[in-house]
């Protein structure tokens, strides 16, 4: 079998007393574009951290085309592009001189940069704005201009940080466009970090990543269909004494997420109709649908992808 | 090694554009040593006396000259890399940090740029040397851009080495002022050592900065001797080239620790 793209062992990290990441162990196959899906503050930065080389991990082994991140930094460098979560340009420079800058750091120079940067350039229909400087473009175009700088050595493999970070859908969408055109052209391999469904989904293989652990991991269909064929919402004002009811009549299992109950099941038309002769006045709303992502992440972590902003706060 | 010349020179360049476009920092960075000369030099003019006799009598204005200069090149030097706080925050210091250039080079190339600033900051305040009456002589300036190379990548070494270690541009200024304005205050710029108290006379030869000041005035009065001297001129110019030497050494040495290390 060929070498992972990425192979990740065992990784843990922390911060003081605080735990980044416990024992998390994936692994990224050639080519395949990757969502590492979960909250912020849920571990994704500090994995991200531990594979670009900028920081040593507590346990654990980290390596990229079979090169470790700790023993062999420079090596993994070369193969390496990254896209943080903020653009990394000099707002004062022009898109020419930023790229040319983040070039000669990559060793590259003369005509091999100049004619790369102009293949890019042309490529992301940037050719006009070459002589402008970052502070003037828009938030897409800079994103835009900040991909070309972690594409300019050609890179192996690319990790994409939340790329899309204050993007309107528009220039996201348009974005996305960019990314799976240089996955054809160039085959690179993608690893993602996103709290977002709609970008985990597209990926090849998705990992749910929450609180430091790696939750659940494979093809995000396969991830849907292990939780059933349908999943039945319902929405109650007393969620635990439903779940109880449901249990001691029909022998059901229910989840209780926020301040609705969940169940997985072949069939939940006739689950629902059951449930609503029973139950029906207790029951506020319901719902049934085809699981989710977000299914899967609620699945394996008992509580919401997105969490209220009062949580948000409390996560830091 | 071949990463890392179009590396250096990359960063060399763009601290050199950005200080171009920046008006604010190129006005500010002449008319205020501009005017603490003028300001200083004419206040002081009828008060200022030498502690030890000269041939021909020295002005304030005279002998506050090679001060500013190396006020100049304290300033602009350590002050080209405060952009540092906030590009080790936001991606730009990152994206050079996972580039594959040396750690050594990324600080040469930061270091050299600002010296550049530094020196030609300081030459562009030689235009005004006939003013205090001083030639210029070929060796002299030589030996006074020399002097302004090696203060110059001492402390944007030094800038880098705080900047690196610091969250927030506000700390930097605090720890400049505590740092910056006492070693110049006591390197025999504002007043010669000679004449101050004992114990002050030995906090100035301890620090670096004096010789620095002491190369600059022994070189402006080149070939004749100059009024004051902390220490020959060759001792001079080493204290000053090991204090670079070391600075680049505690630069290096800092930047190639981990970015996101224990805290």
């Amino acid at each position: 079998m060929a070498v992972p793209a990425v192979d990740i062992r065992d990784l843990t990290h922390r911060y003081g007393a605080h735990e980044a990441l416990h024992a998390v162990t994936l692994t990224v196959a050639p080519g395949h574009l990757y969502g590492l899906l979960g909250p912020n503050g849920g571990g994704k930065t500090t994995l991200f951290r531990i594979l670009s080389t900028l920081l040593r991990p507590t346990g654990g082994v980290a390596r990229v085309f079979g090169l470790d991140t700790v023993a062999e930094p420079d090596r993994v460098r070369r193969r390496l592009g990254v896209v943080f979560q903020q653009p990394a340009l000099d707002d004062e420079l022009t898109v020419t001189e930023n790229l040319r800058f983040h070039g000669a750091l990559y060793g590259l120079s003369g005509t091999r940069l100049r004619e790369r940067i102009e293949t890019l350039l042309t490529l992301f229909g940037l050719a006009d704005r070459r002589r402008d400087r970052i502070k003037t473009l828009s938030g897409g175009l800079q994103r835009r201009v900040d991909l070309i700088r972690s594409l300019l050595h050609q890179p192996d493999l690319l990790l994409l940080d939340e790329p899309t970070t204050g993007l309107d859908p528009v220039a996201r969408r348009a974005f996305w466009q960019l990314l799976h055109r240089i996955r054809r052209q160039e085959g690179t391999t993608m690893l993602l970090a996103t709290h977002l469904l709609d970008e985990a989904d597209p990926c090849d293989a998705v990992g749910i990543i929450d609180r430091g652990r790696l939750v659940a991991q494979g093809a995000p269909e396969a991830l849907k269909a292990a939780l059933g064929g349908e999943t039945l919402w319902i929405e109650t004002s007393d969620p635990a004494d439903l779940r109880d009811r449901l249990h001691a009549q029909f022998g059901l299992e229910a989840r209780i997420i926020g301040s609705a109950l969940q169940l997985a099941s072949p069939d939940a038309p006739a689950l629902l109709s059951r449930i609503y002769e029973a139950f029906g006045d207790r029951i506020d709303r319901a719902m049934i649908r085809k699981p989710t992502l977000e299914d899967v992440f609620m699945t394996h972590t008992g509580h919401r992808l997105d969490p209220a902003p009062a949580d948000a706060m409390l996560e830091g | 090694m071949t990463l890392s010349a179009p590396a250096v020179a990359a960063l060399w360049k763009r601290e050199i554009i950005k200080f171009a476009r920046d008006r604010s920092r190129l006005i500010g960075a002449l008319a205020q040593p501009l005017g603490f000369w003028l300001l200083l030099g004419l206040g002081f003019q009828r008060t200022f006396q030498m502690p030890v006799a000269t041939a021909t009598e020295v002005g304030y204005m005279e002998f506050l000259f090679p001060g500013i200069i190396a006020l100049i090149l304290l300033f602009t030097a350590i002050f080209s890399t405060i952009s540092t706080v906030e590009e080790r925050k936001s991606g730009f210091l990152q994206a050079a940090l996972v580039a594959p250039t040396p750690r050594t080079a990324l600080v040469l190339g930061n270091t050299l740029g600002g010296t550049t600033l530094a020196v030609v900051q300081a030459a562009l305040f030689l235009l005004l040397l006939p003013l205090i009456g001083l030639p210029f002589h070929l060796v002299g300036l030589l030996l006074v851009l020399l002097t302004s190379l090696l203060t110059g990548l001492a402390f944007t070494a030094l800038g880098v080495l705080i900047a690196w270690r610091m969250e927030t541009t506000r700390g930097f200024h605090a720890i400049m002022n505590l740092v910056l304005l006492p070693m110049w205050f006591l390197s025999g710029s504002f007043f010669p050592a000679e004449g101050a108290a004992p114990l002050l006379r030995w906090v100035m030869y301890l620090n670096p900065v004096t010789y620095a000041v002491s190369a600059l005035r022994q070189a402006l009065y080149w070939p004749a001797a100059a009024p004051v001297a902390a220490a020959p001129l060759w001792v001079c110019l080493l204290v000053s080239a090991a204090f670079a030497v070391v600075m680049l050494a505690l630069a290096v040495a800092t930047v190639r620790r981990p970015l996101f290390g224990a805290r």
